[in-house]
């Protein structure tokens, strides 16, 4: 095997489960906030928040390319201040994925969360459970099984993530090549070898992860 | 227009699946053309096109390695347009090409490009090593004739192993471009030509002497449907008004 498609597979691994970490906490708060909270623009704002679903990956990296950019507003201030360059990195690529798979958490996170019977938060509230413990102790158990869904959704599609992190985190081979991307430039090159095993590492992974889906979540919301 | 608001929405459809719209021209010409070729060739298709009614030329930009792996697969194409003679070879090699239409059309140079506004007054390779240039954008060797260009220049000049880890690989050579236009690069190797497309965002430093000299390798491929117009458009890329199109956008004679 090369090795190179395990530095790939690798590194696929990492920012897909940075970018799954970060929408965990990300999409769980914005979908109860959604949830929960009525202020005007609420839909609105749902529908940007979904925006990165439905939109071309082209779109989203040009998007986060002029944003994340040395001249852009954003990468400008974050270059100058902080000394932080997003493009050409692996934290561009997390980035990347992380905006792509952001509505799936966000959506299944906002239904669970409407799903739980507003009923028992009352109650729990009349029983003296402050509203931090309302939420842990209440909501987001009850939720729980629905935002996991997403949450492996999302890791799938972090994995799986070409377009955008293609424009944005470009192709350096240890650095930013991940998996779909080594898939394609390999397939570019004409290497059809190389290919042949990058694409079946690949099949694998998603395999493993559907797989593990299935088994993890009955166990984790059995609690 | 029928009056029932199904009906147009029907057609409508129909017309948007391509079904019910004008049918397809006689002759398309699939000319797969090394992205460094795509503004003088975009501009050179209407005046060809003009010059041969009937004919509708379909172009297809990409990285000359790229374009030859989709041709080997089958894909329809009628003209190839290399940046490199090893893209052109190896397509000679897989007995792709038409017997006998192999010809040169054009000649490039690569140059040292830094980012107009800001960019560092680099004057030679070497300058290349300074730590303020973090990152040099190049063709990635593999699959990008401008790249391998620039590697072998590199390793010429004893610089290769020093400057790889700074290494930023496109796509393409027009990739390379974009990525100094917007800065996020301190340099780029690229053509003459496209330092040229890109003036006013881009300044090219210096001409980085290349050990084999750049020449573009245009051929029909084997099998075409359209070897006919293929050879037309060969014929036209060599003939005083292609040539001046292409001088125009920087390339020099072959």
């Amino acid at each position: 095997m090369n090795p190179e498609a395990w530095v790939a597979l690798a590194l696929s691994l990492k920012v897909a489960a940075w970018a799954t970490a970060i929408n965990l906490l990300l999409g769980t708060a914005m979908g109860f906030a959604l949830a929960r909270w009525r202020f005007p623009g609420r839909e609105l704002l749902d529908a940007l928040l979904t925006l990165p679903m439905v939109l071309p990956p082209t779109v989203l990296g040009y998007y986060l390319l002029v944003l994340l950019g040395k001249r852009g507003w954003l990468g400008g201030w974050l270059h100058e201040q902080l000394g932080i360059t997003l493009i050409f990195s692996w934290q561009g690529a997390v980035v990347a994925a992380s905006v792509v798979a952001f509505p799936l958490v966000l959506k299944s996170a906002r239904a669970a969360f409407e799903n739980v019977d507003p009923q028992l938060e009352r109650a729990a509230r009349v029983l003296g459970l402050s509203e931090a413990a309302v939420f842990m102790r209440v909501s987001l158990p009850m939720a729980w099984r629905g935002i996991l869904a997403g949450v492996l959704l999302a890791f799938a599609r972090a994995l799986g993530e070409f377009g955008a992190t293609l424009m944005v985190a470009g192709s350096i081979p240890g650095q930013t090549q991940t998996l779909s991307i080594a898939v394609y430039e390999a397939v570019q090159a004409g290497q059809d070898a190389s290919a042949n095993t990058l694409v079946l590492i690949t099949s694998l992974s998603c395999i493993a992860v559907l797989l593990s889906a299935r088994w993890l979540a009955p166990q984790r919301s059995a609690a | 227009m029928p009056k029932h608001p199904t009906a147009t929405l029907l057609l409508s459809l129909l017309t948007l699946l391509g079904l019910g719209g004008p049918a397809a021209q006689a002759a398309d010409l699939t000319v797969s053309a090394a992205s460094s070729l795509s503004n003088a060739f975009r501009e050179l298709a209407p005046a060809f096109e003009a010059k041969h009614p009937g004919t509708r030329l379909l172009l297809n930009f990409a990285a000359s390695d790229a374009l030859l792996a989709q041709i080997a697969k089958g894909a329809p194409v009628d003209v190839f347009a290399a940046a490199d003679q090893e893209s052109m070879d190896r397509a000679e090699a897989q007995g792709l090409l038409a017997k006998g239409s192999r010809r040169n059309f054009a000649a490039n140079r690569l140059v040292l490009v830094t980012p107009a506004q800001g960019g560092l007054a680099l004057a030679a390779l070497a300058d290349l090593r300074q730590p303020a240039v973090r990152r040099i954008a190049l063709g990635k060797p593999e699959g990008v004739p401008a790249g391998r260009y620039a590697r072998a220049a590199l390793q010429a000049a004893q610089l290769w192993e020093a400057l790889e880890p700074k290494a930023v690989y496109a796509q393409n050579v027009r990739q390379a471009l974009d990525y100094v236009a917007r800065g996020e690069v301190e340099a780029g190797l690229v053509y003459a030509s496209d330092a040229l497309a890109q003036k006013d965002k881009v300044q090219a430093r210096f001409s980085v002497a290349t050990a084999t000299p750049i020449s573009y390798p245009a051929a029909g491929i084997a099998g075409s449907a359209n070897a006919e117009a293929a050879g037309q458009f060969l014929a036209y890329l060599l003939s005083p008004a292609g040539q001046a199109v292409l001088a125009r956008h920087g390339f020099l004679a072959p």
